[in-house]
């Protein structure tokens, strides 16, 4: 039983690409050797708890929060702590990092207790999630144990579980959805107990019938509803996901949990029930390898600290030089220019892309056309905010919200300018975000 | 000819009415601000920390502000001035900018081609720039776009060079670089050390062979404390330079007078990754 949903405004429909949501997850093999950022995650590096030489097994803790909004990161595989250094991350930038030799026999720590949690009080549940280094793993990596504990002012009825994969060409939550349908299932209902809801509904676009007709059958007789969504690129933004399916408007600047609502990924769920009825932490995840340029892509369980050079070999290589290598998805992923960079908690996808798939563009000045305003999704002006932003009129920018940009692309998308119009957004985010934090420093 | 007449009297009484209206409602004018104003440069570049040069003249007329704020006025304006104001004058430290970064395309090697908004605040966002050393000048013209005086040249081989004779050391290219390796020195300063990276020669090289391998030759060749090695960076002491004639002993030519790049005696960088299609750069 399919209920009417609502039409979120704007948004775009780009070729859904999805050629590796046929390949099965594959576990990858051990490797030699493990980059394991400490900082996986939105927030404050973990701090380590090893030193060099330090012998450590798999699921091990290897570094605890160094802050409120941090997170736990443990071992991926037994060894030998090689060295506490530094690595290149997907953004460029210089991660700390443990550098793990593993030792070929993939020892298991002793894990934590499985705990009963229909039974279970929402404090222990949480403690669990916290220590398993559950974050948000459909790529902003948000510690789940923060956003599950939102402030006594903030009521919450609706946890809604994200499988709707609006991004083109991934296929990993897909993949999940169909080979572990309990998990996911079990890891929402968790998650419903600890924020004491009732209504839990699991979202899927409707390119994956396969995946809702699963979901519908396995989640027969438990509260929990699964609901198949119009294909529309970013369905899968939380706040377009909660107007479709709640009819309400998460107000400008603020969080989901404003009007009542919590929002997860399908992976998420699935690691959540992972840690507590397995007493399995956070250590490795689904993450598709894809791009025309290569051999074989699929589905692959990477453990984290996997780099990308080693992902690409799985995939069978290339056959065609790759003009670009993204994180993530065509649309809102980053493009790395080193394949050392390791995979994340929240790497949900590698995509490679050859030279006639990729535009080298010269932009020119806005054409006053419309189409940014008719697709983005927040209901902002993104061209008229593009030419105040590149004459670096910031507070502008501020008053005509560009704070409220989810950065999701459908602007640059339709720009028949071709102006790179995510890159200004995200400028004019950054300069106000300085001020705002420049001006808090004066007052204090 | 009535026309001409009615026309001309209307002149006439419209003429009357307007200077009448600035004899008795126009704004009062200080005569010493308007003769000071005068010998202001009128950039408002805001570097004397004022809101333009009519701000700046408003607060040392009334006396909150000394002259001598203003690096752009030349000397003898600012002679004048303290003249009018009746205060001693005072000397000021004529400074100027300097781009401590060597890596023209020549010499840097570019690790990705980067293909978006040309500024250097908005490739930073892009994994850092796309030059391979991430304390370089990332060579896409901010801060010759910042620059009231027009005094920084944003070369066609991604540098940016800083023309001395038209700096007046606002300082405004100094809080503009994202990469922080734009330095106020003293206009005196007869070298500099054109590379800001502290990372091990090896590391460096790889990136660049026009960078500061940290050999510490200038600090062997000058006098005391003329020159400072920080790590693997060696810097000058403007309190007391060195002469000019040490840039002879600098391997890489990163120890020099002018901003002129590095004609380095070492290879050229190597080859940059092939273009895939058109290029990118202004």
């Amino acid at each position: 039983m399919t209920k009417k949903h609502l039409h979120f405004y704007g948004g775009v429909h780009p070729q859904e690409s999805k050629t590796a949501s046929g390949a099965a997850i594959v576990s990858a093999p051990l490797l030699a050797t493990y980059v394991v950022p400490l900082q996986q995650h939105i927030g404050v590096p973990a701090k380590p708890v090893v030193a060099k030489g330090d012998k450590v097994l798999r699921g091990q803790l290897i570094g605890e929060p160094g802050g409120f909004i941090s997170a736990a990161i443990h071992a991926p595989t037994s060894g030998t702590v090689k060295e506490i250094a530094t690595c290149l991350g997907p953004a460029g930038n210089q991660l700390p990092a443990v550098i793990l030799e593993s030792d070929g026999d993939d020892l298991a720590a002793e894990p934590m207790p499985a705990l009963d949690w229909p039974n279970a009080s929402p404090d222990e549940l949480k403690k669990r999630i916290a220590e398993a280094g559950i974050v948000g793993m459909g790529g902003a990596a948000f510690p789940s144990v923060v956003k599950l504990s939102p402030p006594p002012n903030k009521t919450i009825d609706t946890l809604i579980l994200n499988g709707v994969e609006c991004e083109p060409c991934l296929t990993a939550d897909h993949r999940l959805m169909l080979e572990k349908p309990e998990q996911v299932i079990t890891g929402a209902r968790i998650t419903a107990r600890v924020l004491g809801v009732k209504r839990v509904i699991i979202a899927i676009e409707e390119n994956k019938p396969d995946a809702v007709a699963l979901l519908q059958e396995k989640a027969a007789g438990t509260e929990v509803e699964v609901r198949s969504l119009r294909v529309r690129y970013p369905q899968g933004a939380e706040k377009q996901l909660i107007y479709a399916l709640t009819g309400r408007k998460v107000p400008s600047g603020g969080l989901p949990m404003d009007v009542g609502c919590v929002v997860q990924n399908v992976g998420t769920a699935s690691a959540i029930c992972e840690a507590v009825c397995e007493g399995k932490p956070l250590y490795e995840r689904v993450t598709t390898v894809t791009g025309s340029p290569l051999v074989a892509p699929g589905n692959w369980r990477f453990r984290v600290g996997t780099p990308y050079a080693e992902a690409i070999k799985l995939a069978g290589g290339v056959k065609v030089d790759p003009v670009k290598i993204i994180s993530g998805g065509p649309m809102m992923g980053m493009a790395v220019y080193s394949l050392d960079i390791p995979i994340m908690k929240n790497c949900s996808g590698i995509l490679l892309l050859a030279a006639d798939e990729v535009r080298q563009y010269e932009s020119s000045p806005c054409i006053r056309c419309g189409r940014c305003n008719d697709t983005c999704p927040m209901g902002m002006m993104p061209g008229i905010l593009s030419v105040q932003i590149e004459k670096e009129r910031f507070e502008l920018a501020e008053q005509w919200h560009v704070l409220d940009c989810i950065e999701c692309g459908c602007c640059a998308y339709g720009c028949p300018a071709g102006r790179p119009l995510v890159q200004l957004m995200r400028r004019a985010k950054g300069e106000v975000m300085a001020a705002r934090k420049a001006k808090a420093a004066k007052k204090a | 000819m009535t026309a001409v007449i009615i026309l001309t009297l209307i002149g006439v009484l419209l003429g009357l009415a307007i200077a009448l209206t600035v004899r008795y409602f126009g704004a009062p004018v200080d005569p010493l601000a308007e003769q000071v104003a005068e010998l202001m440069p009128g950039a408002n570049c805001g570097a004397c920390g004022f809101a333009g040069c009519n701000d700046y003249v408003q607060a040392m007329v009334s006396g909150k502000a000394k002259p001598g704020l203003c690096p752009s006025q030349s000397a003898d304006a600012l002679q004048k001035v303290c003249v009018l104001l009746g205060v001693a004058s005072e000397g000021r430290a004529e400074k100027v900018a300097v781009v401590c970064c060597s890596g023209t395309d020549q010499y840097a090697i570019r690790r990705a081609f980067y293909n978006g908004v040309n500024d250097c605040h908005s490739a930073m966002l892009v994994a850092g720039g796309s030059k391979g050393c991430v304390y370089g000048c990332l060579g896409l013209g901010s801060c010759a776009r910042a620059c009231p005086f027009g005094a920084i040249e944003m070369r066609a081989d991604h540098i940016a060079v800083v023309h001395p004779e038209i700096c007046v050391g606002c300082g405004k290219c100094v809080t503009v670089c994202p990469r922080r390796i734009i330095k106020l020195v003293p206009k005196s300063a007869p070298v500099h050390v054109f590379c800001s990276s502290p990372e091990k020669a090896p590391v460096k090289r790889k990136v660049c062979s026009a960078a500061c391998i940290g050999c510490r030759k200038c600090v062997k060749a000058a006098g005391e404390n003329q020159m400072f090695i920080n790590g693997f960076l060696a810097s000058v002491n403007y309190e007391n330079p060195p002469s000019a004639d040490i840039v002879a002993v600098c391997p890489p030519k990163v120890l020099r007078t002018e901003a002129q790049p590095a004609a380095s005696a070492a290879s050229a960088a190597p080859a940059a990754p092939e273009a895939p299609a058109a290029t990118t750069a202004p």
